[in-house]
This record gives structure tokens, sequence and C-alpha cells, in this order.
């Protein structure tokens, strides 16, 4: 009888069929209005995080080296999931209007200083991996410090940190779903929704699977594209 | 013109100048030889403060850095703009093409109109013999073309001195006549030079002075066939003889 039944989900009946068609355009809902907004909207909100961050910790002051990596070791060392129900709910109790967010703004809180602590740590590296020699031709015709930064090691950083960052950005897809925790519609909380009123768990979690899958591919094809253009000038 | 007065610097416990006085007037060429690890890439650094000596000072035309004061960056950057360095091995900005490497210092230091920038650029490459190299990228570049890109960027800031530290010693031997051909043409038309490098005939055909260096002190200098030649001290002529080996 289990079996059967395991088989009856396997099985792309009719019936079946006519559940992935039914669930597929809620899913796919979520996933334009909340699952896509929110990687995107966190990861450049994090990324501008992470870049001021690694530039803090690069930068020879003492005070903010030290903000910059309290601020990772928290991040680093807590899971998402809590750092979620912290930003959600702890700060949403507190009473204060001001930190009282909608479930989509406290999620988007959260995955931008997850993101920009993982990835300040990625163009820390980035930067440090420049060669010495690039910082002082730069020095030797007379560039400031920013103006180094700025015309001649971040350019050259940024091709080192587009594999690593694009990791973190097919991650970030991926760890929206844990908003769902907190009531964000986005598509794996459509999928759960689905599952209590059909009972096709293994059916509809499996499809929510495969959007996610998709959606990961096609960034990936994306960052193969973005490092042969930047590839232009690495032999 | 270039003056460097008591200069003295140490890495940690390591005294790697010790009270180095070298001046150089207008137009003349000046190379330093020495045994590795004597001092010369950091005396180069000093003269425009890639390294901060403890002590000494550094004059360049009218400005002088005394290094003993506190020093504030703007006034470093001022004289690093007198100076154009060629480092060893090249350096160069290897995300701009070759035109773009030599018109990073007029645009983004000297703030210089792009299209002017770009006109002296290429009368530099055309001057260095890689006028048909301008869009090209450094790693397209053989060795001797890339170092010949370097010279051409160091001297886009128009500096009243070129800094050269072994400008040939990472090229292959038959690229290394190409460099000493630019680097002879620039010291023709006038530019006071600063040269550290092992090709002695470059130092006999160029140099007004040879300046020998060892464990941080300037053992010997004269007229290169006075040094070459005849030289005074124990140590010159056995580093001369090492290298002529
Ligand atoms: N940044 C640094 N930190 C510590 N020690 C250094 C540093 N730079 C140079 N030194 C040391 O200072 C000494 C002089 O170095 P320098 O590079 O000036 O020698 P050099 O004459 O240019 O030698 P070479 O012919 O090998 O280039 C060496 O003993 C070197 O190890
Ligand atoms: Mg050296």
């Amino acid at each position: 009888m289990a079996k059967m039944y395991l088989l009856s989900n396997f099985w792309l009946s009719a019936d079946n069929l006519q559940t992935l068609q039914d669930s597929f355009l809620p899913l796919l809902k979520g996933v334009l209005y909340y699952t896509i907004p929110l990687t995107l909207l966190a990861f450049f909100a994090g990324l501008v995080l992470a870049i001021t961050t690694a530039l803090f910790r690069i930068s020879g002051v003492k005070i903010l080296s030290i903000i910059a990596r309290v601020y990772v070791s928290i991040i680093r060392g807590t899971p998402l999931l809590v750092q979620l129900f912290i930003v959600f709910y702890g700060f949403g109790n507190l009473g204060v209007s001001f930190l009282k967010f909608s479930p989509f703004v406290g999620a988007l809180i959260a995955l931008s200083l997850n993101t920009g602590a993982y990835a300040s740590e990625i163009i820390r590296a980035s930067i440090l991996s420049i060669n010495k020699g690039q910082w002082e031709a730069a020095e030797s015709i007379g560039m400031s410090y920013f103006q180094s930064l700025k015309r001649v090691i971040l350019p050259q950083a940024t091709r080192v940190s587009i594999p690593p960052l694009s990791n973190s950005f097919i991650g970030l897809v991926k760890e929206t779903s844990l908003a769902s925790t907190i009531l964000v519609a986005e598509m794996f909380r459509k999928a759960q929704e689905i599952v209590a009123t059909t009972y096709e768990p293994l059916l509809i979690y499996t499809q929510a699977a495969a959007i996610y899958w998709v959606l990961c591919f096609i960034l990936s094809l994306i960052q193969g594209r973005i490092e042969r253009r930047l590839d232009r000038y690495v032999n | 013109m270039l003056e460097m007065n008591h200069i003295s610097k140490s890495f940690g416990n390591l005294e790697v100048l010790k009270d180095i006085s070298i001046q150089v007037d207008q137009g003349k060429v000046i190379v330093v030889i020495g045994p590795s690890g004597s001092g010369k890439t950091t005396l180069l650094r000093c003269l425009n403060v890639l390294e901060r000596p403890e002590k000494g000072e550094v004059t360049i035309d009218d400005q002088t850095i005394d290094f003993s004061e506190k020093l504030d960056k703007k006034t470093i950057r001022e004289l690093r703009k007198q100076t154009g360095m060629v480092f060893q091995n090249y350096n160069l900005f290897p995300h701009l093409s070759v035109i773009e490497n030599i018109m990073e210092g007029p645009v983004t230091v000297q703030k210089i109109d792009k299209q002017q920038a770009r006109e002296v650029a290429m009368r530099l490459l055309e001057k260095v013999g890689l006028g048909d190299k301008a869009d090209v990228y450094p790693h397209q570049l053989s060795g001797g073309q890339q170092q010949r890109v370097g010279i051409a960027r160091a001297m886009a800031i128009d500096p009243k001195v070129m800094l050269f530290d072994e400008p040939t010693s990472a090229l292959d031997p038959e690229l290394i006549g190409e460099v000493l051909q630019v680097m002879k043409d620039l010291a023709e038309e006038g530019m006071t030079m600063v040269v550290v490098t092992h090709e002695m005939n470059f130092a006999k055909d160029v140099a007004d002075e040879v300046v020998f260096m060892d464990e941080g002190y300037i053992v010997e200098r004269g007229a290169p066939v006075d040094v070459f030649e005849n030289p005074k001290e124990e140590r010159t002529k056995r580093f001369l003889n090492l290298i002529q080996q």
C-alpha cells in the first residue's frame, strides 16, 4: 500500500499533471513577486555593505577595522534563521514602530546583513590578492589611496571576486526560502500552502525544487558570460 | 636638481641604507650597481617615497622633503609627480589597454582633458616604438614591449627625474637591447635619470656617474671609466670580477 502511494506520486498521472499545473502559477507568482525581488535587493544592499566593510577592514584605521570584524564575526557566528527571527519577531516586539518591519522588509534586512558579512570577506580577499606592485605603480604616478583603489585595485579585484560572489548570489536565491518562516509569501511559502490543501508534499516540493534549480542554472549561465567578458585582459 | 642627503633606512633591525648622499645634476644619468641586497632598490624607492626613510632629505628641483619631520600625504604626492618610476617587473595595469595605461596618470592625477592626454600618450608610444600597439592589453605584449610601455607611462606625468629599477633584468636577452635603446634616447634628450642596472655596456655608454653600493653604503663612485677600469676599492674589484665572468 505504502509502495503504491509512493509510486503514484512519481507517476505523472493525469491527476498529478493537473496538480502540477494548478500549482505552477501560484509558485511562479511567489518567485516573481518575492523570491527574485528579495534576492536582488538583498544582494545589492549586501554588496554595498560588503564593500564598505571590506574597506573598513583594510583601512588601517583601528576603530573601523574593529567595527568590521565584530559585524562579520556576529553574522558568521549565528544561524541565518535566528537572525531572521531576531530582526522580525525580536525587533518587532520592542514596541518601537520604527523597528516593526513588514515580513518582506524584515527578511530583506536580515538577508542583506547576512550577505554583507560573507561577501565582505570575499571582497577583502580579492583586494588583498592583487599584487602589491599594482598599488606601487598607481602611487608612483601620483595617485592617492582612493584613486589607486578605484582606478587600479578594485577593477582587478572585481574580476577575482566574480566567481565566489556568484556563489553567494546563488546561495542567496535558496536562502530566501527561509523567509517563509516569517510569513513572506515567497515561493516556498506558497508551496507549503498548496501542500496544505492538496496533500501532495512530494510532488509540490519537488516542483519547487525544480524551479529553484532552473533559477540557479540560469544564474550560472549568466555568471559564465560575465566571467568571459572580464577575461579579456587576463591570459 | 636631484639630491639625497644623509638618508638612513632600516627594516626592523636591518639597516639597509646608511647615511646615503647623492647628487644628480640636470640632464645627468647616474647608474647604481652593487650586489643583491645592497640597498639599490630601497634607494630608488626612497627617492619617490615608496619607502619612508627615518632620516635625511630628498630634494627634487625646488621641492625638499625632510624625513625627520612629519609629512602629509599631499607633499609626498607632489614629490611623486616629479619622478617617474620604471619597475623591474613592469607593473602595468592589466585591466587597461596600452594607451589607457599611459593616459591614467595625466587623466586621473593631473586632470588633463582626455583627448589631449590621448595625443600625448600616442606621441610617447610612438617614441618607444609601439605606435601600433595602442589598443592591445599588456598581456598581449612581449616583456620588452611591456617595459617600453612602462617607460612611456612613467614619462606621461612629465617627471623631472626618471628612476629605473633593473628595467631589463626580467627580460630575455634578445629583448634587452630595445629597452636600453629607449633609455639611451631619453638620456640623449636630456632626461635626468637614476638607473639601477647590471648592464655594464649601458653604464659605460650612457652614465655620467657610476655609484657602487654594498651593504647600505656607497663604496665608490666616479666616472664609468674610472670605476670600471680602475676601481680603487677592493670590494668594487671583487664585484666587477664577479659580474664580468
Ligand atoms: N619591505 C621590506 N621589509 C624588510 N626587509 C626588506 C624590505 N625590502 C627590502 N628589504 C631588505 O633590505 C635589503 C636591501 O634590499 P634591496 O631590495 O634594496 O636590495 P637590492 O640592492 O635592490 O637587491 P637586488 O639586487 O636583489 O634587487 C635586503 O636585505 C632586503 O632583504
Ligand atoms: Mg633590487
